[in-house]
């Protein structure tokens, strides 16, 4: 990656023994023993207390409602993503500074905070609670709000990635494409996004692995109906309340398997086309 | 709605040959109104019904200001943590070739990827009195869950990726021609490394520690499960709006909630504005 | 967009078309009464299944009681609440008038099905030799119990702390604070749940007493085996009346009226109370509990009616912001 520093530079070779020492002494400590803790949590009892909990009925219906939930808001988010950036990058307007803010607000907001909002709108004693508990339509409880949720919390992440990419990109391209007479879209569809798809794809991994693992935000929003609106976090806490502790640290093993792959390939990403996501190289 | 949108647009954009401005900024807008901005406004007007005497009284409850002296301070001193070390860990990655280097690095990440209720228990069995970290602490007699300092510990682990991958490229893009002129001129490494490196790290040090301070700040599933959980001890105020909340104080949880959003706000807006500055400086 | 809003229909769909083809209750209870739902469920949907033909499937939510109850204020849709406290369905009542204010007449029992108590559970040899109150504010003896503020079971234990310093002889209001607020010096971690409490002793072994539910305690001997812990009855406790009620707004507005007046009246029968009793909930029937009284010793205990005038007035004199608790918790001052 980095050529070898030259001698009139480098660091006396005992810095390098004790700095290497405390970084991945910090990085054990710090990472790697909380995850190994997990595992071993889990299987403490062998693999087939570990998947008996897995399988059984509450855990199925926690990882299904976790996938559906990520799966509405990712999608969702990743479209706010393309259409903030585009917005953004190709285009000069006052007051830019402040909406790209705007944007990136959510991710300083607390879980909680993000939760109760909802609950201060679509809550019984809220805006809009009494009309739509009229018209027969749950969203704090249910499904929409742990998708609202979700949603907030991960609202900054794919547009975060894409904004400094396009930024570097710059708009020549896509004006050499519309002088010519292509559509909008068609000019998105065959420029734009094949040069920003490896960091759309990286920006979708970061918010698809925060969206499945919100806690916060969502235990604010579900009313922990055993079954029908505990997502895997939340069931987590819930064995982990129950005296189940091999089946809690089982479901949240799987939850650490998840950040495992989200890691490898976000890694994947970054060696194999760092140029393409270059400039959203942190999130 | 479109079309009005684009005649407003036309008074303060700059015209640009690119179609599209008016959809996409429109769907911005009301994606952004929809999900954050409203929802926020439902929060910062709630606590008001109280008037401004209610408020500052919720406020000034010794519990609430002990649990946001804990968020702020334990998030600031996790930052400042993870401000020295993850500068070690960032140089030592860029700077260094050793076996396993590329594991080290995906680690990092780890943080961000895992969800933070797994965090939280996985870090209160840890340091619990008979964990494998707890029970050689307790002998030294270091008590780190259910104590400030558990709260400390679980900050750092979320907020370590934001300094270490903030520092990263400007690291990797440091030439070192600088700190080999320095050499030349005789300056030992140390003063190389004093004047010449950190300086130039400064802007994005700060940047990652207050990145790492903003996700901190807020942070709930992780922390409570290690806390404790005292009041005026190791409470946070994300809980104490929670507990608020479960006393049917729907005001004074938002209240709580409005600073905690003030403080986002004044975060993010300081990082754009440090992010211009390290722009600034490169 | 169209794409957007089909997902978004769909999606409310789903949730909003969940009761069709049989009955569905919606249980919120409070964080110790888990097992217990389980196997009331189940005997439940079988008797209901016999008598109507109908398949009835209960789901159960749980949590403190406090945050229970705000969720149902929240519009969580309970079509019963199962509660630690008559406090917190009052609350439900006046905040959202989902049910009468008259709730607790309308099932025998003050609407409390079955009863419990608190109770000390030691560490197995009892090492600190606790034996009673005074015994839990010896120097070095750390007691765990939640959050009076958010748990129900806490104020439970609070208010039987309260009663026996009361009750001692010579005792009075002025020394009853005394004995609680020293009490109090002795905890450690104040979870917010009676669960966690129990999480914090059991699992992660803080503290030398837990003032837990006897129910609690008694599962805890069950789950952990009786080799590692025993259960302390102190000279003087509390009767502890976790109620149940129906909310009348949500049944209604459900259709699930009939199944979930049957659903609580089911608590009462014979067969139930076996049920509740075997979970080391004290059944109100004489003969399940005679059956059963090696579980449950005979210990004096005071009514919150009688000691302290009803919950609305130990709530406002105790636990509401300001109150008595706030003025002597005061830890790191």
């Amino acid at each position: 990656m980095k050529k070898p520093p030259r001698r009139s530079t480098e660091d006396h070779p005992l810095v390098r023994v004790v700095l290497s020492i405390v970084a991945i002494g910090f990085i054990g400590l710090f990472l790697v023993l909380p995850l190994t803790m997990v595992f071993s949590q889990a299987l403490s009892r062998g693999l087939g207390v570990t998947l008996a909990a897995i399988e059984e009925p509450d855990a199925l219906a926690a990882v299904r409602l976790t996938l559906l939930a990520a799966a509405i808001a990712v999608p969702l988010n990743a479209l706010f993503g393309i259409s903030a950036s585009w917005a953004i990058t190709k285009f000069d307007f006052r007051g830019k500074g402040f909406l790209t803010t705007l944007i990136d607000l959510p991710f300083s907001v607390s879980p909680v905070v993000s939760g109760l909002i909802y609950v201060l709108i679509f809550g019984l004693q809220g805006w809009l609670g009494p009309t739509l508990r009229e018209w027969d339509i749950k969203v704090i409880f249910a499904l929409p709000g742990i998708v609202l949720a979700t949603m907030f919390v991960t609202f900054p992440f794919i547009a975060r990635e894409l904004i400094p990419l396009m930024t570097d990109q710059g708009r020549e391209e896509e004006e050499a494409a519309a002088s010519l007479g292509a559509s909008g879209l068609r000019t998105f569809l065959r420029i734009t996004l094949p040069n920003i798809k490896w960091g759309l794809l990286y920006g979708v991994l970061l918010c698809n692995a925060r969206a499945m693992g919100e806690f916060g935000a969502v235990s604010v929003v579900s009313g922990h109906i055993r079954g029908l609106t505990n997502t895997m976090p939340l069931h987590v806490e819930v064995l982990y309340n129950d005296y189940q502790f091999v089946g809690a640290f089982a479901v949240a093993s799987l939850l650490a398997l998840l950040a495992i792959v989200t890691l490898t390939l976000k890694s994947f990403l970054e060696w194999h086309f760092a140029e393409e996501i270059a400039a959203a190289h942190h999130h | 709605m479109t079309a009005a949108i684009a005649s407003l647009a036309a008074h303060w954009r700059n015209p640009s040959a690119l179609p599209g401005f008016a959809l996409s900024f429109g769907f911005t807008l009301f994606y952004l109104s929809a999900i954050v901005l409203i929802p926020l406004t439902a929060l910062v007007i709630r606590p008001w019904s109280l008037g401004f005497a209610g408020f500052w009284q919720i406020l000034a409850d010794h519990r609430v200001l002990a649990a946001l002296r804990l968020s702020f301070g334990g998030a600031a001193i996790a930052a400042g943590i993870n401000a020295v070390f993850g500068l070690i860990v960032a140089w030592v990655l860029v700077r260094y070739r050793f076996p396993g280097k590329r594991l080290l690095d995906a680690l990092v990440d780890l943080p961000f990827a895992l969800p933070t209720a797994v965090a939280g228990i996985a870090l209160s069995t840890l340091y619990a009195p008979h964990g494998w970290l707890g029970e050689p602490l307790s002998e030294l007699g270091l008590k780190v869950s259910y104590t400030p300092l558990g709260v400390v510990v679980a900050l750092t682990f979320i907020g370590l990726p934001f300094v270490v991958r903030t520092l990263q490229p400007v690291l990797s893009d440091l030439t070192q021609d600088a700190e080999e002129a320095a050499a030349t001129l005789g300056a030992t490494r140390l003063q190389t490394v004093v004047r010449v490196v950190l300086p130039t790290l400064t802007p994005s040090l700060v940047t990652g520690a207050t990145l790492a301070f903003a996700r901190a700040v807020g942070e709930y599933g992780s922390v409570i499960f290690i806390a404790g959980n005292l009041p005026t001890v190791s409470e946070i105020a994300p809980l104490l709006i929670i507990i608020k909340l479960e006393q049917y104080d729907y005001a004074g949880a938002s209240a709580i909630g409005v600073i905690m959003l003030t403080a986002s706000f004044v975060l993010i807006l300081a990082l754009n504005l440090l992010q211009y500055w390290t722009g600034s400086r490169r | 967009m169209k794409h957007v809003s089909a997902i978004v229909a769909a999606s409310l769909l789903f949730v909003a078309s969940a009761h069709a083809t049989n009955v569905k209750l919606l249980n919120v209870s409070y964080d110790p009464t888990r097992e217990l739902y389980k196997d009331i469920n189940a005997a439940f949907s079988a008797e209901w299944k016999g008598k109507t033909g109908e398949t009835v499937t209960v789901n159960q939510s749980h949590g403190g009681s406090g945050a229970q109850a705000r969720a149902v204020i929240d519009g969580l849709d309970a079509d019963v609440v199962t509660l630690a406290l008559a406090y917190d369905i009052d609350a439900i009542s006046q905040k959202s008038g989902l049910l009468p204010a008259n709730w607790q007449k309308r099932l025998p029992d003050n609407s409390a099905p079955y009863t419990s108590t608190l109770v000390f559970l030691v560490r197995k040899g009892n090492p600190w030799h606790i034996k009673d109150w005074p015994d839990l504010v010896k120097p070095g003896i750390q007691v765990v119990t939640p959050n009076p503020k958010t748990s129900g079971g806490a104020r439970w234990a609070y208010l039987a702390a309260w009663a026996y310093a009361l009750k001692a002889p010579g005792g009075n209001a002025d020394k009853a604070q005394a004995f609680v607020a020293a009490l109090y010096k002795h905890v450690p971690v104040l979870d917010t749940g009676a669960r966690g409490s129990t999480t914090t002793f059991v699992q992660r072994g803080i503290g030398d007493v837990l003032l837990s539910w006897e129910s609690e305690a008694h599962l805890v001997l069950k789950e952990r085996g009786g080799d590692k812990f025993q259960i302390v009855y102190p000279s003087l406790s509390i009767l502890a009346e976790p109620p149940v009620a129906l909310v009348d707004k949500n049944a209604d507005h459900h259709g699930t009226r009939k199944a979930a007046e049957a659903y609580l009246q089911f608590l009462y029968t014979n067969e139930a109370q076996e049920i509740e009793a075997r979970n080391f909930y004290r059944p109100r029937d004489p003969t399940v509990l005679a059956a059963h009284a090696a579980d449950f010793p005979k210990i004096p205990l005071v009514t919150i009616d009688g000691m302290f005038g009803g919950w609305q007035r130990a709530q406002a004199v105790h636990f509401a912001d300001g109150g008595v608790f706030d003025q002597i918790y005061r830890p790191g001052q």
